[in-house]
């Protein structure tokens, strides 16, 4: 077996798996950034509603009358949109080439974890809880189309009119998302990185470091504003 | 000490295959693991049952050539070969369930063998050096930094197990493939053919399904070799570089 023929080639590198993860790394490190610039937003909630919404607005106006109104917001949302379908289109084809290379006929009897953390095991489920919860929240904040408590021009009412304590299932979904995103930045920041060919084993610690720092303080800081709403401390 | 014995009975590649039951006394806790399946091989011979397959050949942790997952971890408890893993890592009374590597790459060929072929085949596409051979070089004729070395040897140290394939949920055998580019790529000699190397050892690995790397970690915790995780990343960027050259 040893010497048997090499088979032909179909793989090419730029297709790899390295290829697909390095795809994955570099459009999660895009989304990671651009969760870091909304948690900053949405912590203006605890300026008032005229910072809030004075906020919101900028950012239609940003880079006007260089580009046209709302030209920045969408060159940004298309971007996003495309780290979105590439991030998902990566992980789809990387779990379905994980699943051929050990088919569900083949798996272990007795399953033992050694190293692996529980965000890495949540990767793939936790992926797709969030997608979901992104076209929910945009459904909701966003375009209002789903409006708890009531439509709004403002988006300061929105975000108060839908974490209502009546509406608190609409609370526990954003507070069970927003865990998943953190256990998802949780190994992802730290997988990107080592896909990227940043690790060393005298780094592998910071790594992970960063990696968790980042992760605590996106989730921390997307859970205070609708908390703060559904207990009253903004209303 | 007394055990019972859950262990992967498979007659062929086509067959299903399933989980046997033995219960064997009298073990030594001084036995090795392959000792102790010799002693159950005698039992069965001795009881006109076929023996239970599995590879071995040095029995001192440096062949690569056993390998099974013990209760659900490659090589079982201890961060060593199965040969080198002794019954005085179990207690009396337990139950232990053998399996063989699990992966579309590693097809097994009965019970607990399997056929790491795909191994040879990623090192034939690239995990060599082309230089004419003839006596061996002073050794102070090339100096090398000695960081650079003991990376280097650390690496070299694979013995090609398939430890690190079994442990993966990818069932990716990057860890594997790294080392080889990671120690030929830290020497001079492993320089001309660097960029070449690593697209080709991947296209191999790719071909053989083989799964991709979501850097878990579960291989380089598994890894008899200890062969740092680290290792990927420089095949990473490697990969990275020859991509970005056009090599690709």
């Amino acid at each position: 077996m040893a010497n048997s023929t090499l088979t032909k080639k179909r793989s090419t590198a730029y297709g790899s798996t390295v290829a697909l993860k390095t795809a994955m790394a570099i459009t999660g490190a895009i989304l990671v950034l651009y969760l870091i610039a909304h948690m900053y937003g949405n912590l203006k909630i605890f300026s008032g509603q005229e910072a809030f919404d004075g906020y919101a607005h900028s950012l239609r106006e940003l880079g006007y009358p260089m580009l046209p109104e709302n030209g920045f917001l969408w060159i940004f949302r298309l971007v996003l949109l495309a780290s979105v379908l590439i991030h998902i289109y990566a992980a789809v084809t990387l779990w379905a080439r994980a699943r051929r290379a050990r088919p569900a006929a083949q798996r272990y009897k007795v399953n033992k974890r050694v190293a692996r953390s529980y965000s890495s095991y949540t990767m793939r489920y936790g992926g797709v809880l969030v997608a979901l919860f992104v076209v929910f929240h945009i459904l909701h904040l966003t375009t209002n189309d789903i409006a708890p408590g009531g439509r709004s021009d403002s988006p300061y009412e929105r975000l108060v009119n839908g974490f209502q304590p009546e509406f608190w299932y609409v609370t526990l979904f954003y507070v069970l998302s927003v865990i998943a995103v953190g256990l998802h930045l949780r190994h992802g920041i730290w997988s990107a990185l080592a896909t990227l060919g940043v690790n060393m084993s005298r780094r592998q610690g910071m790594l992970n470091a960063i990696a968790l720092g980042i992760a605590l303080i996106v989730t921390v800081g997307f859970l205070l504003p609708p908390l703060a709403v559904t207990f009253g401390l903004v209303s | 000490m007394n055990i019972t014995l859950r262990v992967w009975r498979q007659k062929g590649q086509d067959d299903e295959g399933r989980l046997a039951t033995y219960k064997l006394t009298d073990v030594s806790p001084d036995m090795s693991f392959l000792e102790m399946l010799d002693v159950l091989n005698e039992k069965l011979t001795l009881e006109d049952e076929d023996p239970v397959a599995f590879d071995h050949d040095c029995r001192e942790g440096i062949c690569g050539a056993c390998g099974v997952v013990i209760d659900g971890e490659a090589h079982g408890p201890e961060r060593t070969t199965t040969c080198q893993l002794h019954m005085r890592s179990f207690k009396d009374g337990d139950t232990i369930t053998v399996e063989p590597w699990r992966a579309q790459a590693f097809p097994v060929v009965k019970d607990l063998v399997v056929d790491r072929g795909s191994f040879d085949r990623i090192i034939q596409a690239g995990g060599f050096i082309s230089a004419p051979t003839g006596t061996a070089p002073d050794a102070h004729a090339n100096p090398i930094p000695k960081p650079d070395a003991d990376r280097a040897f650390d690496a070299a140290t694979c013995i090609g197990c398939g430890a690190c394939v079994a442990a993966c949920p990818n069932a990716s055998s990057m860890l594997f493939t790294a080392a080889k580019v990671t120690h030929l790529g830290m020497l001079p000699q492993g320089q001309p053919e660097r960029a070449a190397r690593v697209v080709k050892m991947i296209n191999q690995q790719d071909e053989e399904d083989f799964g991709g790397c979501s850097n878990i970690g579960e291989c380089a915790a598994v890894c008899p070799k200890g062969i740092p995780l680290d290792t990927i990343s420089q095949l990473n960027r490697d990969l990275l570089g020859s991509l970005g050259k056009g090599v690709g």
